[in-house]
């Protein structure tokens, strides 16, 4: 059974990611992600401005201060690489810095003159007190978080729009400015609730990983924020959940750690983008290519005994193709296991199969060198070299040509000469259309 | 001399070494962020300052000891691990840059962070001071050098400096063509990737280096600011280098004053003087300055104003016989403004045109000239036009009319030449000559 406590902190974390992953699915897209660490750096000299006016630990006032600030510092970041020379990533840089020094100096002159201790204040400001929090916190952050979404869902069109292409939404005439600082508004206030809770660090990494981590998912905006949404859910609750097993680990730093947990595995596993999908992917092209290859090359090795099956060896093909050995006989026994090839590994010649497959192969590969040599012209916008059926790639008129190029220069492979009728998909698609 | 040195007061000495220790770590900052700066980069800075954390923290456990030299090479580890990582996240997992270096550093950070309260007992690491640095007390750590106390911060820092400038002064090339052009790096056989981690080794080296004075956050400042207020002020390396150091010293000078002055954070308070220097110079650089360019503008646009009047002079004189005209009549043929009025003050006060008793504005003798050479050049650019491009005679006024501004007399008599020494424009007003007398503009009929 969770405490009280704990259970308002898994409240507090929770909500604070997935408010700040949705958030944060917009600043990746527009690459600005790093802005939102320099929004939270940017709030610390706010914070204390508002101190030293309001005095007490006025929660609203401080905020407020910070948030002045916060939304300063990143008019400064848009601001400088417009009307300066200095691009937008040094920009960052220095307003985060300087602002947070000027936060340092600023929260130094207030320890000095008052004799509480507000050092407390300020380094739980920069490493969150995640396991201090009190109801008054969660209602803060929902009330908040939940006026975000709703700004979010209202403003859903404006924002996408914001995210993909902003000179479109300003020839548009949208209020690109308006709604650009209305975003940055959201994040500042968001930043700034957060802040106390978890940290200077966190919440630059709330901003960030849960939407990197959906972004690996889907290409829709949508998908994107409600995974990004209930990513960082799931980090405010698991890194919440773990670092109370462990009493004196800070819960920010875990929290961190397994949204990285979850970047990665997104980053493995998801389906499209991640890198076992592509990897997968990309074995299995080269695997096919691997198989195109070898094809090619027994079917020219055999070509003038043709019909009779010629016996080749692994030093044949590595002759003809410049292969390293090892390569070589990977391909040869696949060539045996699918049946292409008969005999065994030494001496080899091509099946029934193997010589179909390959004089198909053969003849796209020479499609393919006429449609280069003699069509030049528009090869560029077509060239894909790799398409294994030539008439998905080129219009069936000029595949009619091709071929036709192909029997005239004798080129024709010729296993499918004999073969009394036209490979069906070779056949021009006006005349299956018509018959 | 180490005898005068003890025999200085401890506040001056203190004072003396305080700045040397921020003054040493916020030069090689400053140089090495030059680099940043101009390959875009600078926020690697705050990834690496940041991501070094767990290096520290494992080289402290590895070896048991705070000795600075596994300390520094397990930041410097670390620190190529983000560059390596970061970069690796892009191109392996597709994430825009920006997003994976957030990635890379801030859970390299907490890893860090972890790490620390996992072993506080072994380690006095006080995150805090990792964050935003106490430059003030590291005269408290000293070693001694026979009689001389040496602060140990300032070990740190002076070697780190000296790496630094040799690093600089060895990779000199690579690093300026890697900054530049690292295509044509490579194609020198340059290895861009190596210099880049090898700068990036030194960022997290320095970054160490400087974080018992002024922490991960703020050295940020000090690698970027200097840097970037340098890149506003000069186009050339070195010359940003020199400018960039010269900061980074000032502001640590300017800082420890104004710390000690406020009674507040010495490091914060050097950020702060970086801050303010990179908002000057953004403000007032006379080239590249906010200020500096409306200043540039409001020139050019003043002696577009001072050469029209000039132009309108001549013509008035030109086409009805007027050597004189009304200031009023003339502000208003310019459009009135303040422009127009500062435009008239300037040209009175460099006597290109003359003012009689009744107000009444004339051209001064070097002030025909001028109007000469500019009604000269407008001419021969219409000629040009319609002659030579066969542009309607209707259509060409607008452009000569700019380009009588730029186009200097060598370019006119080169024009000249060309359309072979022309009498009139295609409106049939004389085209002035060098050698024309006055009298020539008399006998013209009106167009």
């Amino acid at each position: 059974m969770i405490s009280y406590n704990t259970a308002i902190v898994l409240i507090g974390t929770s909500i604070l990611g997935a408010v700040s992953g949705v958030l944060g699915c917009y600043m990746v897209l527009r690459r600005r992600a790093l802005l939102g660490d320099a929004l939270a750096h940017a709030a610390l000299p706010g914070l204390c401005i508002a101190f030293m006016i309001v005095g007490a630990r006025n929660f609203v006032a401080l905020l407020g201060g910070a948030l002045v600030t916060a939304l300063a510092g990143s008019w400064m970041v848009t601001v400088i690489p417009r009307r300066t020379r200095i691009k937008e990533d040094a920009a960052i840089g220095i307003v985060l810095s300087v602002l947070f020094g000027l936060g340092i100096v600023l929260s130094r002159m207030i320890q000095n003159r008052t004799t509480e201790g507000s050092k407390a204040g300020l380094d739980s400001f920069i490493f969150g007190k995640t396991a201090g929090m009190i109801a008054q916190d969660i209602y803060v952050i929902s009330a908040v978080g939940l006026g975000v979404l709703a700004l979010i869902v209202l403003f859903y069109k404006e924002f996408k729009i914001l995210a993909f292409d902003q000179d479109f939404a300003s020839v548009q005439g949208w209020p690109v400015l308006w709604l650009d600082g209305l975003m940055m508004g959201l994040v500042g206030v968001t930043t700034v609730i957060g802040l106390p809770a978890v940290g200077l660090a966190l919440m630059a990494a709330m901003l960030i990983i849960p939407a990197a981590a959906a972004r690996f998912w889907t290409d829709r905006l949508l998908v994107m924020i409600i995974l990004a949404g209930i990513f960082g859910l799931l980090t405010g609750l698991l890194g919440t959940a773990a670092s109370a097993r462990w009493a004196n680990v800070p819960a920010g730093p875990v929290i961190i750690l397994v949204g990285t947990g979850i970047f990665g595995v997104s980053m493995l596993i998801s389906p499209r983008r991640g890198v076992v999908a592509r990897g997968v992917r990309h074995l299995r092209l080269r695997r096919r290519i691997a198989r195109q290859n070898l094809l090619r090359t027994l079917y020219e090795l055999s070509e003038a005994q043709w019909p009779e099956a010629t016996r080749l060896t692994p030093l044949d093909l590595m002759k003809e193709r410049a292969w390293d050995p090892a390569g070589t006989a990977r391909l040869v026994k696949a060539g045996l296991r699918e049946g292409l090839i008969e005999g065994d590994a030494d001496r080899f010649s091509l099946t029934d199969t193997g010589w179909r497959d390959a004089a198909q192969v053969v003849k796209v590969h020479r499609l393919w060198e006429i449609f280069l040599i003699e069509e030049a012209q528009v090869a560029p916008g077509y060239v894909d070299r790799d398409a294994e059926q030539i008439e998905h790639v080129l219009p069936p008129d000029l595949v009619d040509r091709l071929q036709a190029r192909l029997v005239e220069l004798d080129l024709l492979p010729k296993p499918l000469r004999e073969v009394p009728e036209r490979h069906a998909a070779l056949a021009p698609i006006e005349r299956v259309a018509g018959s | 001399m180490i005898q005068w040195w003890n025999s200085l007061p401890i506040h001056v000495t203190d004072a003396i070494w305080t700045i040397s220790v921020g003054a040493t770590c916020a030069i090689a900052c400053a140089l090495l962020g030059c680099y940043l700066v101009l390959r875009r980069i600078s926020l690697i800075g705050d990834a690496i300052s940041h991501a070094v954390l767990p290096g520290l923290v494992l080289a402290f456990i590895l070896t048991g000891t705070r000795n600075p030299v596994p300390m520094m090479l397990g930041a410097m580890a670390l620190g190529v691990l983000t560059a390596v990582l970061t970069e690796a996240l892009h191109r392996v997992g597709r994430v825009p840059t920006d997003a994976s270096m957030g990635v890379v550093f801030t859970s390299l950070f907490a890893l860090g962070v972890i790490l620390i309260t996992v072993y506080a007992s072994q380690i006095d690491l006080d995150p805090g001071c990792v964050l935003y640095g106490l430059i003030e007390f590291t005269v408290f750590d000293t070693i001694g050098f026979g009689e001389l106390e040496v602060p140990r911060a300032f070990l740190a820092t002076g070697a780190t400096l000296g790496l630094v400038l040799a690093f600089i002064t060895i990779f000199w090339k690579e690093l300026k063509i890697c900054s530049f052009d690292p295509m044509l790096a490579s194609s020198m056989g340059i290895s861009a990737a190596l210099v880049h981690y090898m700068l990036m080794a030194m960022v997290a080296m320095t970054t160490v280096s400087s974080f018992e004075a002024v922490g991960s956050i703020l050295v940020v400042a000090m690698l970027i600011a200097p840097g970037a207020t340098a890149h506003l002020l000069t186009d050339r390396l070195g010359r940003m280098m020199r400018i960039a150091a010269g900061a980074a010293l000032s502001s640590a000078i300017l800082g420890y004053l104004g710390g000690v002055w406020l009674n507040t954070s010495v490091a914060g308070m050097i950020a702060v003087v970086s801050g303010i220097q990179f908002a000057l110079a953004a403000m007032f650089s006379p080239r590249y300055g906010v200020i500096g360019k409306a200043v540039h503008n409001l020139r050019m646009g003043l002696q577009i104003v001072r050469e029209d009047a000039l132009g309108i002079l001549w013509r008035l004189r030109e086409r009805e016989g007027r050597a004189s005209i009304s200031r009023p009549e003339l502000e208003r043929l310019l459009g009135a403004g303040w422009m127009t009025r500062l435009a008239m003050r300037g040209l009175q006060s460099s006597r290109l045109i003359t003012a009689s008793a009744a107000g009444d504005l004339a051209l001064s003798g070097a002030g025909r000239e001028e109007a000469r050479r500019l009604v000269r050049a407008h001419r021969l650019w219409e000629t040009f036009l319609s002659s030579e491009l066969e542009r309607s005679p209707q259509n060409v006024d607008e452009s000569a009319h700019r380009i009588e501004h730029v186009l200097d007399s060598d370019l006119a008599d080169r024009l000249d030449h060309r359309l072979s020494h022309p009498a009139t424009d295609p409106h049939g007003s004389p085209i002035p000559r060098d050698d024309a007398d006055d009298s020539l503009a008399k006998e013209t009929p009106a167009r």
